[in-house]
């Protein structure tokens, strides 16, 4: 069916300005995704996935121009014990990172040549699967441009985290990264990832976790204000397997982060997270579906946004229940604290059941902050502002809370600290 | 150290006139209980002294020590000295009640002008004070007043008391939904705070309360005045004779 000629024209345009880069194991994987894209073309304003978040400046040949910002502070995780690698605008950066020796775990390049055979079985398979029911054009279009990323697999668990920090230098930087993590039956791995990517950042996370195996990811975006990105992460999960994936948001004209999560093997455990802080022209968009496809699962989608200065939140969440998952556990909260009346928090929760014994709950709030608890703090003396504040981070606690790692939870309420007290007065 | 005066409020939103012309004097060291019936106003007199939204002040004053109370925001009250125990203590998921104690008491010092109690400090003090409270390490670690007993928020009243150090306290129907034994432990936790400097306005609708907490002057509330004024005794004939006799002798 051909495509509706906006759509098409679009489409064209950016494909033309891109080259298939010229790797040979990821080769087909690439021209796959290719033929993929070109099948159902970039998003347009027009799809249904989209109606709440405008995907033109996502798709258009160039980036849009951002100013490269200052955060003028220490960046977070710099006090962790980690092998820190560093990408600017998308582009490694050998001297600013560790070796990449990690016990337990090898890490490659995408852009190095090398035949990593392993990675074949995962580069490009696990976005194909997450584009039924839903196409998501974006990450196929990653797939196939790709210039770098890292391949990480995870054979033993490793003593230290991995850190993946990205920079941003030009102003007009397109970066496309696309990472594969390989856990291995038992292994576990902590991930984490933070920093402006570039101007314009696409970025694809496929992780396959085999059975017993653990990935704890704890990413940070921001506070780069003008950045705009639209990321996937595709996982699949193996028997008695656990994925923990957190995101915290700060800033940002345009961010969306898709999450596909796809449970494969009984007793399986996938929660995925969120906080997002926005201030003004800002909109965030967190896209989830979680398939259950075994038995005995159990899943969690927790996301909070706290919005104000006419800053926009957006969820779509689906939890699908496939015949036969039975003994599902499906858990899915959203929900946005507006500051003021000028925010706005759209909100599509989903839930498709196809069995009969199953367990899921989902509930979408918005609201503002809680007149009774900040007169209860301000009657023992504590000053509306600080109130305020204690009750934002309060709120947000639900998702924050969901990381494993009380230092690395730490590290995040400090930065939403920092983020509250900065917008004071 | 309170003087209320010829106070009237009427609720914002609607036009109701809820207090109409309170007189009290509460002196330094003094205990006085407010007794009435169910919409006599004694709930909204305690409201309308710590500066909740809601209500508007027609008429009359109130001070503590001088200062004129009903012109500051609810923390320069509290930061002034004023503490009102809550009927139904909010509860407030995700801060943890060792955090929400620690800022009240550093938030109302720095207004003060004193300097903040270092972490070491501030937890060898509110361990002492909740053992005497029956408070256990579990409830400080709980986010406040969630998943707690009807006891339990109020003890937890009287601990963040305890550790504010108020001059001026209002307990609003601490009694309600306490069991005999929680009544006792909370008002032990009320007169262990006794002293000449602290004054206590209690307001209940049963005089068992009293048996624990004694106060030096009993009012009785009716139609948003104090209709009646004594000593002990007063809360006892209520308790004989309920608020009927009372008001009819007045009226």
């Amino acid at each position: 069916m051909a495509l509706p000629k906006l759509k098409q024209d679009a489409t064209d345009a950016r494909l033309a300005a891109l080259d298939l880069p010229a790797s040979g194991w990821s080769r087909s994987a690439r021209e796959d995704a290719l033929a993929r894209v070109k099948a159902t073309g970039l998003p347009s304003r027009r799809d249904e996935y989209w109606k709440y978040t405008q995907p033109d400046t996502l798709v258009q040949v160039d980036a849009p121009v951002a100013e490269v910002f200052d955060a003028n502070e220490t960046p977070i995780f710099n006090d962790f014990d980690r092998v820190k690698i560093v990408f600017v605008d998308g582009v490694f950066d050998a001297d600013a990172s560790d070796d990449l020796a990690l016990e337990g775990v090898s890490i490659d390049r995408l852009a190095d040549a090398g035949d990593i055979h392993w990675a074949k079985d995962v580069y490009g398979v696990l976005e194909a699967r997450g584009q039924t029911p839903v196409e998501r054009p974006l990450a196929a279009l990653n797939t196939a441009f790709a210039t770098d990323g890292l391949l990480i697999r995870v054979t033993k668990t490793p003593s230290k985290p991995i850190h993946i920090t990205y920079k941003h230098a030009a102003t007009n930087s397109d970066a496309i990264l696309h990472h594969v993590v390989k856990v291995e039956a038992g292994a576990e791995l902590t991930l984490l990832e933070n920093g402006p990517a570039a101007a314009r950042f696409n970025k694809c996370l496929e992780a396959d976790i085999a059975d017993g195996g653990k990935l704890h990811h704890i990413r940070a975006q921001g506070r780069d204000h003008q950045r705009r990105a639209a990321t996937h992460m595709f996982a699949r999960l193996g028997a008695e397997s656990v994925f923990k994936s957190f995101t915290f948001t700060a800033n940002g004209v345009l961010t969306r982060n898709e999450c596909v999560i796809e449970l494969t093997g009984d007793d399986a455990v996938a929660h995925v997270a969120g906080a997002c802080m926005g201030d003004g022209d800002f909109l965030h968009d967190d896209t989830v579906f979680v398939t259950h496809d075994a038995l005995n699962c159990e899943s969690r989608q927790v996301f909070k946004k706290v919005l104000r200065n006419g800053a926009t939140g957006v969820f779509q969440g689906k939890i699908l229940v496939k015949p036969g998952a039975q003994k599902t556990d499906g858990y899915q909260i959203s929900q946005s604290l507006l500051l003021d009346d000028d925010s706005q928090f759209l909100a599509k929760p989903e839930l498709e059941i196809y069995a009969d014994d199953v367990a899921c709950s989902h509930g979408s709030t918005s609201g503002a902050i809680d007149d009774e608890g900040l007169f209860y703090l301000r009657s023992r003396g504590v000053p509306v502002d600080e109130a305020t504040d204690l009750l934002t981070i309060a709120f947000l606690a639900e998702a924050v809370q969901e990381i494993e790692d009380e230092a690395i939870q730490e590290e995040i309420v400090s930065r939403i600290e920092g983020w509250l007290t900065r917008r004071r007065g | 150290m309170l003087e209320i005066k010829n106070l009237h409020v009427k609720l914002e939103e609607e036009d109701k006139q809820i207090l109409k012309g309170v007189d009290l004097t509460v002196e330094a060291g003094k205990v006085h209980a407010i007794m009435g019936p169910n919409g006599s106003g004694k709930s909204t007199l305690s409201y309308v002294l710590s500066g909740r939204d809601g209500y508007e002040v027609t008429d009359g004053e109130a001070t503590l020590d001088g200062e004129d109370l009903l012109d500051l925001d609810p923390e320069e009250r509290a930061a002034a000295g004023l503490f009102l125990a809550f009927q139904y203590p909010v509860e407030i998921p995700g801060v943890g009640n060792m955090t929400f104690l620690r800022t009240a008491v550093n938030a109302q010092r720095k207004a003060r002008g004193e300097e903040e109690m270092s972490a070491a400090e501030f937890l060898k003090v509110v361990r002492a004070k909740a053992k005497t409270l029956k408070i256990d390490a579990d409830m400080l670690k709980r986010p406040v007043n969630v998943g707690f007993s009807g006891g339990e928020k109020k003890r937890n009243e009287i601990l963040q008391m305890a550790m504010l150090e108020p001059k001026m306290c209002i307990l609003d129907e601490t009694d309600s939904g306490l069991d005999v034994d929680a009544m006792k432990l909370v008002s032990e936790g009320v007169n262990a705070l006794r002293s000449e400097g602290r004054s206590f306005l209690v307001i209940t609708h049963y005089q068992r309360l009293l048996d624990h907490i004694k106060p030096d002057v009993v009012h009785i509330m009716a139609a948003g005045r104090i209709v009646k004024t004594g000593g002990p005794e007063l809360a006892l004939e209520v308790e004989q004779n309920g608020y009927a006799d009372i008001l009819a002798e007045i009226a």
